[in-house]
């Protein structure tokens, strides 16, 4: 019998299992890799061997399930019997009549946690790269091929909870800590460990018994009552389910059945859908920026503000060799100070500190660019000081430097104009704060070679983010589309609604945070610049009570006062009640934004309508379990959002009159994935 | 033996920051990467490129043995880059240069870098030798009654620490730490407290003077810490001291009756110094500005109970290698371990007496013009981080001599035990090969 993606070995009475899915960079835990992992067990179990080993030949164990399977899957009996199919083949995993161990490396995630759940033992290699996790919550879903059921035993409740609720990877010696895996070893020792545990049969791993106090039959409901107060300040029920079903799963003490029940459920549920979406969403603009070579190492950085610090950092930690220039070194010493604070909080292992600072380098008289491969500028605002400084830039750096602008809304064109080749000039638009936000839009001035947004889309990539191609025009995506949604919060606040309505409309809906919220942490000042940016060529209207307030001087979070009042941690004060009121607040707020979007994609800001889902999402987490407002707008359907745009643009003003955009037929009839 | 040329492409040194009692921010290893990373950063060749690392460093820290590998892996050399450490006491910076001259001058290697480091805030603070044995008699002790006579051995003085600073600063063989030798030196040429202070106060004001006009700006860095600070002059730079405020001193090492204080002496600091030594076909591939040449060294070894005349033995030896007189040099940078030291060998120099029964000679070479001796201050404004000291003063001199138009230098340093080492440099202006650097 020969099998595509397992590979199988007998040595001394010990079987190996070697996982090599076949024509794929990782090991996902597909129907066909399931289906021979069947027949290998059948085969296994009649044999009279003193163990088996699991393991992966690739840089990863098991990254999880394969989530291109879950869209095929249309009705909850098909979802609940792909779940019941998992546990079935784990359970005979965990019934040999022999002890198995999971050896495990790089990424085991998801189902291939579970299937190393449901071995005897677990051996992972202690260094950064091994992660283990269950990140199911994170696609609206919850682990379905046993986890649910063995993880609790084995960690405890409240850590297994913990894990399964927030998503979360650790680290091997975390895992080892708490349980999850019995041994930690260097590359070194991982199948002697295992041949070690397979010898000697150690009583496998249980929580301790005062790990299991919370699953005492009187404690459950309680403990989950408790445990659902810190879940509801996370994550609004009606919108992510999936948080609930693990609570519930636990409370009942349920089955696996009853595991897989609950899964059919949320998998073809709408959050579970768009969840997924919007994760191969990402995936592909990875992929799709993975294509680039970059032949970038040295990355110089000018301008040690927020944005400009924020991305040195954030390269060094990714691996670059940074050098982040700045006129005044009160400004660097204030940028190597929280690179230091960010370092030891992500990074944690001194050396790994230490490496990463040394990577970062301080630059006053802007050494960095002899040698810099990218230069990426991050000064103010202002075309004169760009222009001035890209003439200095392309003086000094090497031929085939990249040269990249970090603009938000200046045409890059305009940028270019004094440079002796153009063509290498590209926007990289980042978004604040860097270590949070993943989506990094790749501007294309008419006047940019592809093969210098190729570099830049590789290098975006490198970083760990997610290259979205936009046009050089007034606010590329993110910005134009976000600015009418803030300034519509702004005219409602004229209007006299009150702020706590606005910000908490927009929040049940499903944003992060309110618009008025959103603005006074931007700053106002920035704010008030970009819409001004934008007015013109968009024609919008910049409400009054912005610009008194900038005049005012009162600029948000970072000046103590915008439209609210924030103590010296920065947080905000006293924000109000919320009250009843008439106004279709919502409506307001969140069509605008559609309807911008629209106009973006008529005018080819981005190519398609999974960019604008992609770029807000992940540009402002504008609410994932919608799929993002193309995918909002095509739930609402043609009629529904013309008709609502319309009726607003009689009762307001022509500002919601539907975009000449919404002709188009793929809005409300969309392929599922985004296509080349 | 046909010698290759050897020229210094660029170099920095870090402010050096004055030894408070508690151990400083930076360890060697950090002073030395922040040194060298901008220098590095604005070669037009990767760190790879270098054939070697060599640096002088006298009290590493215990987690830093054969420090200079350390700083050449923090820099980005890479695993292939050798390196190493060498220790001449406060000359170690200066070793480190003589050995990367000498190496390629010999044509085995063309890019070197090399420099000096050190952390005196950090030298460690030991066990004394009878608490060691005690403690290892405990660990010994294999029942109740061998572990209780061990404790019963225990003795208050046990506890009273060593520190290795100060017995770094102290020549063992004739029982002197190194303020007494320059102590000796004072009294043998009848220096007094009026003009060690004297030239300490120049020292300060040359020093201020040289950061004012911008002198600096190329020779050191910025030092930026974790908490948000930065440095950029050296910290123990007293821009307000005159005749008074040093004439309130007690002396330090001879308490009674000395003269040298804590403030005509050098300061306990800490800092590092890396240049760039490189081929002329190492200059020429690369199209590499370059600094200045160095032509050669000398080493002399004196009295250890005067070991503050080293420099003068050094020096009279590296000028008749060269068949040079003490006029033609365009400055000279000599360290300044003690005023009384300094002034000690400018009145060797003159001395006929010294000319003749130390150094052989008919003639004195008469003393080196104090206008362009130290002209930017030196290190008792600066301070004396030991192993770094060597680089700086040779960074310096050749920062200085481009500065003012080229020219014949000279770094020399007196050496604890009793040595003195010197560096003959020569600086063309403008200073690219090509020019003409005859």
């Amino acid at each position: 019998m020969s099998f595509r993606h397992w590979r199988t070995d007998e040595h001394l009475n010990i079987a190996t299992l070697t996982l090599d899915v076949e024509g794929a960079n990782a090991n996902v835990l597909s129907h066909a890799v399931l289906d021979e992992l069947d027949q290998l067990l059948t085969t296994l179990a009649a044999k009279p061997l003193d163990g088996v080993i699991l393991r992966s030949a690739k840089s990863s164990f098991i990254v999880g399930a394969d989530v291109t399977e879950f869209r095929t899957i249309g009705d909850t009996a098909r979802a609940a019997d792909l779940a019941r199919g998992g546990q079935h083949i784990f359970e005979r995993l965990a019934k040999l009549p022999f002890p198995s161990v999971a050896v495990i490396h790089g990424h085991c995630l998801g189902g291939g946690l579970e299937l190393a759940l449901a071995c005897t033992y677990r051996v992972a290699r202690e260094d950064e790269g091994t992660r283990l996790g269950l990140p199911e919550v994170k696609l609206g879903i919850h682990p379905g091929f046993g986890g649910t059921v063995r993880l609790p035993p084995l960690v405890g409740d409240l850590t297994a909870l913990n894990l399964m609720l927030t998503g979360r990877t650790v680290a091997a010696r975390a895992a080892k800590r708490m349980g999850l895996v019995d041994e930690t070893v260097p590359e070194r020792h991982l199948l002697r460990a295992a041949q070690v545990l397979l010898a000697k049969r150690p009583k496998p791993h249980t929580a301790k018994w005062w790990q299991r106090i919370p699953s005492w039959a009187p404690l459950r409901k309680p403990v989950a009552k408790l445990v659902e107060r810190g879940v509801r300040a996370k994550a609004n029920p009606d919108h992510y389910p999936a948080p609930y079903r693990i609570l519930d799963l636990w409370r009942r003490d349920a089955t696996q059945e009853e595991e897989a029940r609950s899964l059919g459920e949320l998998l073809v549920g709408r959050t579970s859908r768009n969840l997924v979406n919007v994760f191969l969403l990402a995936e592909e603009l990875k992929r799709r920026g993975k294509k680039h070579e970059h032949h970038i190492e040295r990355v110089h950085v000018v301008g040690a503000g927020v944005m400009g610090a924020d991305i040195a950092i954030w390269a060094a930690a990714r691996g670059f060799y940074v050098s982040l220039q700045d006129r005044n070194p009160e400004i660097l010493a204030r940028a190597i100070k929280k690179a230091y604070g960010f370092y030891k909080k992500k990074l944690k292992q001194p050396r790994l500190v230490q490496e990463a600072m040394d990577r970062l380098m301080p630059d006053l008289n802007g050494d960095g660019l002899a040698r810099a491969d990218l230069v990426i500028e991050a000064i103010i605002e202002k075309v004169e000081a760009k222009r001035e400084l890209f003439a200095q830039v392309e003086a000094r750096v090497r031929p085939e430097a990249l040269l990249a602008s970090n603009t938000s809304s200046i045409p890059l064109e305009d940028i270019a104009k004094p440079l002796k080749d153009p063509t290498r000039l590209v926007g990289l638009h980042f978004f604040n704060p860097v270590a949070q936000m993943q989506l990094v839009e790749i501007v294309r001035g008419a006047q940019s070679s592809e093969q210098a947004l190729n570099r830049a889309r590789g290098f975006t990539v490198a970083l760990d983010r997610l290259p979205l191609d936009v046009k050089s025009s007034p606010g590329f995506l993110v910005n134009r589309v976000l600015m009418p949604y803030l300034l519509e919060a702004v005219m409602l606040a004229e209007e006299g609604v009150a702020l706590a309505d606005i910000d908490g409309a927009a929040t049940d809906f499903g944003m992060p945070m309110g618009p008025i919220l959103l603005a006074d942490t931007v700053g106002l000042d920035i704010c008030l610049s970009v819409a001004e940016e934008l007015a013109g060529p968009l024609g919008i209207k910049v409400p009054q009570r912005l610009r008194d307030t900038v005049a005012a001087g009162h600029l948000g979070k970072k000046s103590g006062q915008g439209f609210y009042t924030y103590d010296k941690k920065g947080k905000a004060q006293d924000r109000g009640m919320r009250g009843a009121t008439h106004e279709p607040i919502t409506e307001r707020l969140i069509l605008r934004m559609v309807n911008e979007s629209v106009a973006c994609l008529r005018e080819g800001v981005v190519a398609d309508l999974d960019s604008i889902d992609a770029g807000m999402v992940y540009g402002t987490g504008f609410a994932p379990y919608l799929g993002g407002p193309m995918r909002y707008a095509e739930t609402l359907g043609d009629i529904g959002i013309c008709s609502t745009l319309r009726r607003l643009a009689q009762e307001y003003d022509k500002r919601f009159e539907p975009d000449a955009g919404w002709t188009r037929r793929e809005i409300f009839t969309r392929q599922l994935l985004l296509k080349e | 033996m046909n010698q290759q040329r050897v020229f210094v492409v660029d170099g920095a040194r870090t402010p050096f920051l004055k030894a408070r009692g508690s151990q400083g921010d930076f360890s060697a290893t950090d002073l030395a990467v922040a040194a060298a990373r901008p220098v590095l950063a604005r070669m037009p060749f990767a760190p790879t490129a270098f054939d070697e690392v060599i640096v002088g460093c006298v009290i590493a820290a215990p987690d830093e043995a054969n420090i200079a590998r350390f700083i050449a892996l923090r820099l980005g050399c890479g695993k292939s880059v050798p390196a190493y450490t060498v220790q001449r006491n406060c000359a170690s910076g200066l070793q480190a240069l003589s050995n990367a001259r000498e190496r390629i001058a010999l044509g085995q290697a063309h890019l070197i870098l090399a420099g000096g480091t050190e952390v005196m805030s950090r030298a460690p603070i030991q066990w004394n030798a009878a608490m060691v044995n005690w403690l290892a008699n405990m660990m010994r002790a294999r029942n109740i009654g061998q572990r209780l006579k061990a404790i019963a051995g225990f003795r208050p003085g046990h506890l009273r620490p060593v520190f290795t600073l100060l017995l770094g600063l102290t020549d063992t063989l004739v029982k002197l730490n190194m303020g007494q030798t320059a102590e000796i030196v004072a009294h043998r040429f009848g220096i007094t407290r009026e003009q060690m202070d004297e030239y300490s106060v120049a020292s300060h004001k040359n020093l201020s003077a040289a950061f004012d006009a911008g002198h600096m700006n190329d020779e050191a860095v910025h030092l930026y810490d974790t908490r948000g600070k930065v440095y950029f002059e050296d910290t123990g730079l007293r821009r307000d001291t005159d005749m008074t405020a040093l004439a309130k001193l007690k002396p330090v090492f001879d308490r009674k009756y000395g003269l040298v204080t804590s403030g005509n002496s050098s300061q306990v600091t800490d800092g590092a110094a890396m240049l760039v030594v490189a081929s002329e076909a190492a200059v020429k591939k690369y199209n590499l500005p370059v600094l200045g040449e160095l032509l050669g060294d000398a080493w002399a070894g004196v009295e250890p109970s005067q070991m503050g005349l080293g420099p003068v033995h050094a020096v009279a030896k590296l000028l008749k290698q060269f068949n040079l007189k003490m006029d033609d040099l365009k400055q000279m940078e000599l360290n300044e371990a003690f005023a009384a030291q300094v002034l000690g060998c400018q009145a060797a120099w003159e001395s006929a007496d010294y000319a003749h029964a130390e150094l052989g000679l008919e003639k004195p070479l008469g003393k080196m013009d104090p206008a362009r001796l130290n002209p930017e201050g030196g290190a008792i404004a600066i301070g004396h981080p030991i192993g770094a000291s060597g680089a700086r003063v040779a960074l310096h001199l050749l920062r200085a001599l481009q500065r003012k138009g080229g020219g014949l230098g000279i770094a020399t340093l007196c050496i604890g035990g009793g040595q003195g080492g010197a560096m003959l440099v020569k600086v063309d202006v403008p200073g690219s090969v090509q020019g003409g650097a005859a």
